[in-house]
């Protein structure tokens, strides 16, 4: 964050307020992340958004071989508010991808895998030997691309052979992405969680699609995508506080936050830190400083030393 | 109620102008899109083939804006195919715009980038002293000549058109006729859009001497809003922080003028 700031509020205040936070084994000095997918394919990107407030980049979903995903139109925005996007999960695969990254020694990044089998996480994971990863995000539920994604996310029994493989393949910490699809998306999380899954991030975006009503032909080449955005914010906060009610996992919301206030929100609904992506083109990379100052501020009016002392405080009342 | 860039707004091509055999100017009816700043841009979405970024063109008449294009790929051609009375969706304008400087100023363009180009002379004081650099590869696809003759009647200035085959104009590539200029006078402000070697000689032959130089650049775009992360270039993101870029700037940055990323996102050398 904003260092001068920090330490004027931090004297201002005469205490000492941190916005450090502990996704289970992960640490971050800050809890608001780069969401999957968004501004995701460089390292020179990364760093300057590390200097922009994040607490960590999670990279776009990488698979394990290069995809150039659907032709444009892939993003469309909704009037009222949101994004539908079907990008496609064009990537440059998770080879290329861990060469680039390779250098990295600062940006606590956390590396988004896409797959349709086991094998693929396996093999993939092991391209990253070299590299210094806070975390591997497992893709359990981008809802526009086949044999990926939602279709791994609605099958119980592949996640757990995922996830299981995952776990074995390395010591690094594995956290699912689940989404809303056909199967309850708290079966995925307890499939997950049965087989030693590290966190849990709720959400992705919902399956969603535009029409032009002068050409009368929808908009998106791939016809379907996924909504993001403030519209499926409310739907977010549910999960999470369906999540950490019915689980002791630690989780981290995302979906639809832009403000501080959003950001509080998922605190108290048991999200031990945050993702964010559509506000990036609402606000550009302000929004990630103005989210920690207004975290910091918030903490102080209400006494917080740490953000571990809010996360799932709605669910006392 | 003012409009929300981002929604796509749905407009009729009302006429097609043949400016050569590869590249036609669609023109239509938009006030917002008429009175863009130069260097901005619009996605444009070809029903049922694709979306594109283009450089929003001028028209002789108020309201109406346009687009030139040249046939090229997929999205392109099909762009270069809409006939008049068929409909296009726009959104934006993106991205930033020209510093214009006064005095003596050097405009380079190549193909299509010389549609930013002709915008910025439409913000040329009578006072200001242009050179206008056109490239092309023979002398078919030169285009735009007269206009910029047009714009500039009221301004002392030379329109210079170089080709690489020699067939019109001079001969060689235009950066050559670039290095030619910078070397004997002094500019105040160097412009140039075209093809991305074209630009870092360009830049570099300028910045070298100290003069006041602007590039704007071109990337892989899906979104227009800085979300994809598709158009990066080092740090920056061209949709976002861009297009246009000063020498200055793009003297720091490793990837222009060497790479540029594929449609799936991988670096590649120019
Ligand atoms: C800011 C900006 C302004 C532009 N203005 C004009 C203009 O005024 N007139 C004009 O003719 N062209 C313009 N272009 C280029 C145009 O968007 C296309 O790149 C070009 O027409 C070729 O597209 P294609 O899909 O037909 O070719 P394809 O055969 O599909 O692709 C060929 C190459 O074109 C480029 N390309 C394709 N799709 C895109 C895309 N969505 N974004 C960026 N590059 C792409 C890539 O380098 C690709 O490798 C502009 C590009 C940008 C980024
Ligand atoms: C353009 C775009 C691309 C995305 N790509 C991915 C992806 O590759 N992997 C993934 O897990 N989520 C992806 N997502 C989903 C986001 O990570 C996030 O879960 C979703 O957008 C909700 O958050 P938001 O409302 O803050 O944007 C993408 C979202 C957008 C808008
Ligand atoms: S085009 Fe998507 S970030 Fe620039």
């Amino acid at each position: 964050m904003n260092q001068l700031l920090y330490s004027k509020l931090s004297s201002l205040f005469k205490v000492e307020l941190s916005l450090a936070t502990s996704i289970g084994q992960i640490q971050l000095d800050r809890p608001v992340m780069l969401a999957s997918g968004i501004l995701g394919i460089s390292l020179d990107v990364f760093n300057r958004l590390y200097r922009s407030g994040v607490g960590a980049v999670v990279t776009k979903s990488l698979s394990t071989e290069p995809w150039e995903g659907y032709p444009n139109p892939t993003i469309f925005s909704v009037k009222g508010g949101g994004w539908i996007n079907a990008v496609g999960l064009s990537n440059p695969g998770a080879t290329n991808f861990a060469k680039m990254i390779e250098p990295n020694q600062d940006v606590p990044i956390i590396v988004s895998l896409v797959g349709s089998i086991p094998e693929d996480f396996e093999t993939m994971i092991k391209q990253f030997e070299n590299c210094k990863v806070t975390a591997y995000e497992l893709n359990l539920s981008c809802p526009h691309v086949a044999k990926v994604g939602l279709e791994v996310g609605d099958d119980p029994e592949l996640v757990k052979k995922i996830v299981t493989t995952a776990k074995n393949t390395t010591d690094v910490p594995i956290i699912a992405k689940v989404g809303l699809g056909t199967t309850h998306y708290l079966n995925t999380v307890s499939a997950a969680i049965d087989s030693g899954i590290d966190a849990i991030t709720a959400i992705n975006t919902v399956r969603a699609m535009a029409i032009d009503v002068e050409t009368q032909r929808p908009i998106l080449s791939n016809k379907f995508g996924g909504l993001s955005g403030t519209p499926i914010k409310p739907i977010a906060l549910r999960c999470v506080y369906e999540i950490s009610s019915k689980h002791d996992i630690p989780i981290i919301g995302c979906g639809g936050i832009s403000t501080w206030e959003d950001a509080v929100e998922f605190f108290l609904a048991g999200a031990s830190a945050i993702q964010l992506g559509s506000a990036v083109g609402d606000n550009w990379i302000d929004v990630f400083n103005d989210i920690n100052n207004g975290i910091l501020q918030y903490m102080k009016r209400k006494n917080y030393s740490s953000i571990k002392e809010m996360v799932g405080l709605a669910k006392k009342q | 109620m003012q409009r929300n860039n981002n929604h796509t707004t749905i407009v009729t091509i009302e006429k097609v102008i043949d400016e050569t055999p590869t590249v036609r100017t669609l023109v239509f009816s938009d006030d917002v899109m008429s009175n863009v700043l130069p260097g901005q841009f619009a996605m444009v979405w070809i029903p049922g083939v694709n979306e594109l970024p283009m450089s929003v063109m001028i028209s002789k008449e108020p309201g109406k804006a346009a687009f030139t294009v040249r046939k090229h790929g997929p999205a392109s051609t099909g762009l270069f195919n809409i006939l008049e009375g068929q409909q296009i969706g726009i959104r934006g304008p993106y991205g930033n715009s020209f510093d214009l400087k006064e005095g003596k100023l050097l405009l380079v363009g190549g193909g299509t980038g010389l549609v930013p180009m002709m915008r910025l002379l439409t913000f040329v004081k009578p006072t200001d002293d242009v050179t206008v650099l056109i490239g092309a590869k023979s002398k078919d696809e030169v285009f735009f000549e007269d206009l910029a003759n047009n714009l500039l009647e009221n301004n002392p200035h030379k329109v210079i058109v170089s080709t690489d085959d020699g067939s019109y104009g001079e001969k060689g590539f235009v950066t050559d006729l670039v290095e030619k200029l910078v070397s004997k006078s002094h500019f105040d402000g160097v412009y140039v859009c075209g093809p991305e070697i074209m630009m870092y000689k360009t830049v570099q032959s300028a910045h070298s001497r100290k003069m006041f130089v602007q590039a704007s650049l071109e990337r892989m775009m899906k979104c227009g809003v800085g979300i994809c992360g598709s158009c990066c270039v080092g740090e920056d993101l061209v949709c976002r922080d861009g297009t246009v870029f000063d020498g200055q700037h793009l003297s720091t940055n490793k990837e222009f003028g060497h790479f540029y990323r594929n449609k799936a996102g991988i670096l590649e050398n120019y």
